[in-house]
């Protein structure tokens, strides 16, 4: 079975974002780079599904800059058998309709039986992809699973998708995309053996003049970044317990009016 | 109508809207003064459901009535809505930041060619462009972002908006038009519901309670239940406490875990990272309980007691059974 993971390189939750010059991006210098946290948990679930069939194959795919490369080196670190780097400067201002479809492109290339993504990228935090890959490619989707299970002999996948409330469980015909929810796995860490054998596999690069793709512009674009509007400062509430909590509780009540 | 605000409405699965509809409605009744319409996918609507979407403003409710559009499946919920935009050309389409809302209007933007603003906290109309205002880098930024065309799709954080006030005895003509429920590809299964802590659900309470690793154990956690019970608050934990398996990940609050924006938010024993502020930090009051000043969460909060939350929380509890026995 073939496998495609979709993973977005992007700022760790620590580091310090600025906004760059141009007011609608974030200053790169700086940032340290990871593959977002969803994503590792499609790339797992990737994995695991192979290592159960003990047969097929998993290929990571990213869209963005050369710097993405690092991110692709890492899922093949943790044992992907290859990478695609959708890499092309008419891509930069790719909201999530054109990244979807410029994925959907590579997919129908590649024609895998299971699409894996993340739930959302921390950074942008739109959680729209996996939705609209699965509307372009016309295949079912469940989004934030918890659970799956593909069957004996590969035909459908079993997958339970948390909704308030509780699990709903679903049987997918494949090919059929799926978007990972925390909980799903525990990402592994790759070993020194899984990171030098990296280096060895393959990292193609795609053009959009690769793809029958028809490059056109953003759906949504970005206006403009700005910074939070700055919290009034906060008062610590000093004196002993019963004394403190006494006052806190009059202060939400008479000041905040928050209860 | 033509140039309709639509907001798509999300219901308990028992036939009425969540209150966070008052909310969807109460905005694009700001943008779009008479020209908001309630669209409803459902499998059954009840008759107090369709009355309170007119009673919170809508001008109409579209409703999509149809055995096939229950448990919600992307693929018939985009076929049934697809094809009535095509008809009716609404000019916007809101829907509130719900699970399966997240994924319905993402793949509904996809089908109509058309951009997503998801998870936003406000909007601008100007003249004839819409800009909408979203959290971006784990809350550290805020991006405005705009539409190419119309409709304009997006999902609105529940808690941020104001509600529509109710207007007793108002009503909104219900139109039926036919349903496309065609495309079904998954098959339902069965639904495993959570065991019921009776507390209410965490993106959607007023008030919520978090405990972080200062918490100590799994066991402690009821004096938040305790304190939850008394002040009708959702209980939730950090990463911190989830990742130690003291609660289950669904409690999570944060940027692997849920977003809130409730409108009094109390913390104890979370020390405030980064990645916790970025599920909390639009509530409208903070506070924090922690015995270590330094911990960054002081920085946000609005009130912060530094003490042992194990004499804090008790405490607490009583004076707000005092209070509310007043």
């Amino acid at each position: 079975m073939k496998i495609l993971v979709t993973v977005k390189q992007v700022p760790d939750t620590a580091t310090q974002v600025k906004i760059a010059a141009d007011g609608k991006t974030i200053d790169p210098t700086g940032i340290t780079w990871i593959v977002s946290p969803y994503d590792e948990f499609a790339v797992e679930e990737a994995l695991r599904i192979k290592e159960k069939r003990g047969q097929g194959e998993v290929v990571a795919v990213s869209l963005g800059p050369d710097r993405v490369k690092e991110a692709l080196r890492s899922c093949l670190a943790m044992g992907c058998d290859r990478a695609i780097h959708l890499n092309d400067p008419v891509w930069a201002t790719a909201d999530t309709l054109a990244t979807a479809k410029a994925l959907a492109a590579v997919i129908k290339q590649e024609g895998p039986q299971l699409v894996l993504c993340g739930r959302q990228a921390i950074d942008d935090d739109m959680g729209a992809v996996t939705a609209q890959l699965a509307e372009l490619l016309g295949w079912p989707c469940a989004y934030w699973i918890m659970e799956e299970a593909i069957d004996a002999d590969g035909k459908s996948v079993r997958a339970a998708r948390q909704v308030e409330g509780g699990l709903e469980v679903f049987d997918l015909p494949l090919p059929a995309v799926l978007a990972a929810q925390k909980g799903l796995n525990e990402p592994r860490y790759p070993t020194l053996k899984g990171i030098m054998g990296a280096k060895k596999k393959e990292i193609r690069d795609v053009k959009a003049a690769d793809l029958e793709w028809a490059s056109e512009p953003p759906q949504l674009s970005i206006v403009g970044l700005q910074a939070l509007p700055p919290r009034p400062p906060g008062r610590i509430i000093a004196g002993d317990v019963p004394t403190a909590v006494k006052e806190l509780v009059r202060a939400l009540r008479e000041d905040a009016k928050a209860i | 109508m033509p140039n309709a605000f639509w907001c798509i409405v999300e219901d308990d699965r028992n036939g009425s809207p969540k209150k966070v509809m008052a909310e969807v409605i109460g905005e694009a009744s700001r943008l779009a003064p008479g020209r908001v319409e309630a669209v409803w996918l459902t499998d059954k609507a009840s008759e107090a459901g369709l009355k309170q979407l007119g009673e919170w403003g809508a001008a109409k409710v579209l409703l999509l009535e149809h055995a096939a559009l229950a448990p919600y499946r992307s693929e018939v919920w985009v076929a049934a809505a697809a094809d009535l935009a095509a008809r009716e050309a609404p000019k916007a389409i809101f829907a509130p930041v719900t699970s399966r809302q997240r994924e319905f209007v993402a793949r509904l933007a996809a089908r109509l060619g058309v951009g997503l603003a998801a998870d936003s906290v406000g909007f601008a109309l100007d003249g004839d462009t819409l800009v909408a205002t979203r959290p971006v880098y784990a809350g550290k930024l805020l991006s405005r972002v705009t539409w190419a065309k119309a409709p304009w799709v997006a999902t609105l954080r529940p808690n941020v908006f104001r509600p529509a006030d109710t207007q007793p005895g108002k009503t909104a003509p219900v139109e039926r038009p036919t349903v496309v429920a065609s495309g079904a590809q998954m098959q339902f299964v069965e639904r495993r519901e959570e065991v019921s802590t009776g507390l209410p659900e965490l993106t959607e309470a007023e008030t919520v309670i978090s405990g972080g690793r200062g918490m100590k154990g799994p066991e402690n956690y009821v004096i938040l239940e305790e304190l939850g019970r008394v002040i009708g608050a959702a209980v939730g934990a950090s990463r911190a406490a989830v990742d130690a398996g003291w609660r289950p990940h669904r409690f999570q609050i944060g940027q692997t875990g849920r977003t809130i924006s409730p409108k009094l938010y109390l913390g104890f024993g979370v020390s405030g990272a980064i990645q916790h502020l970025a599920g909390m930090r639009t509530s409208k009051v903070i506070v924090a309980v922690n015995k270590d000043p330094e911990a960054p969460i002081f920085k946000i909060a609005d009130f912060g007691i530094v003490a042992d939350l194990f004499e804090v929380v008790p405490e607490l509890t009583k004076e707000f059974k005092k209070l509310l026995e007043k």
